[in-house]
């Protein structure tokens, strides 16, 4: 399984260090490959858009020719995954909770609406234990650093784990957005869930 | 006639006749009340007490405070003075902007004591902008930075570019739940600002020179004080503990890490996109970027050259374009290092 880690600014090394983890624990075989340009794309069976600035990603993204490129790669059904700016990137729909409507480049292809820093600033980051249904009984540490949130979801966008009634993970079409850091935890379930869906 | 020392009874403290020992009463029994009211958990030193519970949803964890550097790697925080140069800076594709009061190079050239910048302008640029915004404090000044966490500043540059309050002290970054960064020339001093609590750290350069000589030559002694601490056996590397007055676990994990174990980036002198590259290519995380933007004449295109060229910085192809995109004669003019005093050098200050 070839999963690339979108590289161009943010938390990359830490996916990469989840999917060795992961290949570890599983057995499976997984190949990480790191994109920084279009033609590090070819063959990938997944994508993971790590969290960072979405603004810096988006902007050197087009710059390097990728963003036409994975956009055109996940509208004809690759699965992705997107962390906190990640989310971002593959929603519809963005808005600033302060700032309100942001010019920034995206790929667009989830039909989700995302609110950047939903819960406020750095001071209010948090972690709080999340019940993710797919993911069995166990909570999952979500770890939220100036988190977004999806705020609407429409088409087959469905909401797979809510934080006091608001949405910080949904699912569409083989494609996750998650509003907190998985890579942050040690947790490899989500990672898992992610690809189990990839190697069907 | 010995001195009493200043919490002692009051029976000892009479080194004036008549009348004044009154007076001295008076604050021997403020100080025993301050005493009093700090056993009863009242009152203490610095700004705030990291609570000992959690709290659901638990707020600015170890977690939280060393993650958010991380979403910072292999992006550029440019320095800006007002609103207007922080749009241009999110336009360009900075990870987060600096607001400072007066670039370095102009700290420089008027002198005078460097203070934090103005309130208003840093909410000004909270309210325009949706990168993080990071602030100024001077070294060791606690309440300007416990000022820049009530207001909401995403982290503090406890900074040598601004005058240092205290000579020997630098804030104890325990205290607060913002995450701290932190400017060091040589490991001894990364670690013993890791030690009171950064959450990252910056190599120190020499600020608004637009030269990126000192930069260069703080990031190759970390780099090379790391690899020589591999090589040595574990009493020589506690050994290297008590000399740089840091926790002998942090030596080791920084051994085994073979890299700071927090987020280093570079800064310090950057001017152009190809001194960004250098300074990724050399191990940095990410670069900060102070006068070389604002201070050339062409800020728009630099600034979108030098995001490109940290990000792209493994490949020379795309760096080559990067550095195409801007003018080396719109570059700022910089200073020549050799020809400062030593008493003009801001590296030299809080080691």
């Amino acid at each position: 399984m070839k999963v690339g880690i979108l590289a161009l600014q943010g938390g990359f090394y830490e996916h990469l260090h989840m999917l060795r983890r992961l290949a570890q624990e599983t057995g499976w075989s997984i190949e990480p490959v790191l994109v920084k340009k279009p033609s590090s794309l070819r063959g990938l069976d997944a994508v993971i858009i790590p969290g960072g600035e979405s603004t810096t990603i988006g902007v050197v993204a087009r710059r390097v020719g990728l963003l036409d490129e994975l956009r055109d790669l996940l509208e004809s059904g690759l699965p992705a995954m997107g962390t906190c700016a990640g989310a971002a990137l593959l929603a519809k729909s963005v808005r600033d909770r302060v700032v309100g409507e942001t010019k920034q480049p995206l790929l667009a292809v989830m039909n989700i609406e995302v609110v950047r820093n939903y819960y406020g600033r750095q001071r209010e980051s948090f972690e709080v234990d999340l019940k993710i249904l797919a993911l069995g009984e166990k909570p999952f540490r979500g770890v939220f650093i100036r988190a977004p949130a999806i705020t609407k979801l429409w088409g087959r966008a469905e909401a797979i784990a809510e934080l006091d009634g608001v949405t910080v993970a949904a699912e569409e079409d083989g494609k996750l957005a998650l509003a907190f850091h998985p890579e942050l935890t040690g947790d490899t379930r989500i990672h898992r869930y992610f690809l189990e869906k990839v190697k069907r | 006639m010995t001195l009493p020392p200043y919490h002692v009874g009051v029976e000892r403290a009479r080194l004036y006749e008549v009348g004044f020992d009154r007076i001295v009463d008076f604050f021997y029994r403020l100080a025993e009340a301050a005493d009093r009211l700090r056993e009863d958990g009242w009152f203490q030193y610095g700004p705030e007490k990291l609570p000992e519970y959690i709290e659901i949803p638990a707020r600015g964890t170890l977690r939280v405070k060393y993650g958010f550097p991380v979403f910072q790697k292999g992006g550029v925080c440019m320095d800006v003075t007002n609103t207007e140069q922080a749009g241009i800076a999110e336009e360009a594709g900075a990870a987060s902007v600096m607001v400072l009061d007066k670039l370095p190079y102009d700290v420089r050239r008027q002198g005078g004591v460097a203070r934090m910048a103005d309130v208003k302008v840093i909410q000004q640029v909270m309210d325009t902008v949706t990168i993080p915004v990071m602030a100024k404090v001077r070294i060791g000044h606690y309440y300007e930075a416990a000022i820049l966490e009530s207001i909401g500043v995403d982290m503090i540059d406890e900074s040598e570019v601004l005058t240092p309050v205290d000579e020997k002290h630098h804030i104890n970054k325990w205290l607060f739940k913002v995450p701290f960064v932190n400017g060091a020339r040589n490991l001894g001093e990364a670690l013993r600002r890791i030690t009171e609590g950064a959450a990252m750290i910056r190599t120190k350069g020499e600020a608004g020179t637009g030269n990126v000589a000192e930069a260069v030559r703080h990031m190759k002694i970390i780099v090379k004080e790391i690899w020589s601490l591999r090589g040595m056996t574990p009493e020589e590397r506690m050994r290297v503990a008590r000399e740089y007055g840091v926790p002998h676990q942090l030596v080791e994990l920084t051994a085994r890490l073979g890299r700071l174990p927090v987020v280093n980036f570079a800064a310090g002198g950057i001017a152009t996109p190809a001194d960004a590259a250098l300074m990724m290519w050399l191990g940095a995380d990410g670069v900060f970027v102070g006068s070389g933007i604002f201070k050339s004449s062409d800020p728009r295109e630099r600034a979108a050259a030098i995001v490109l060229a940290t990000s792209m910085w493994d490949d020379p192809e795309t760096v080559a374009e990067a550095q195409a995109m801007i003018s080396e004669q719109k570059s700022m003019m910089g200073i020549d290092i050799r020809k400062l005093k030593p008493e003009e050098l801001l590296q030299v200050r809080g080691d």
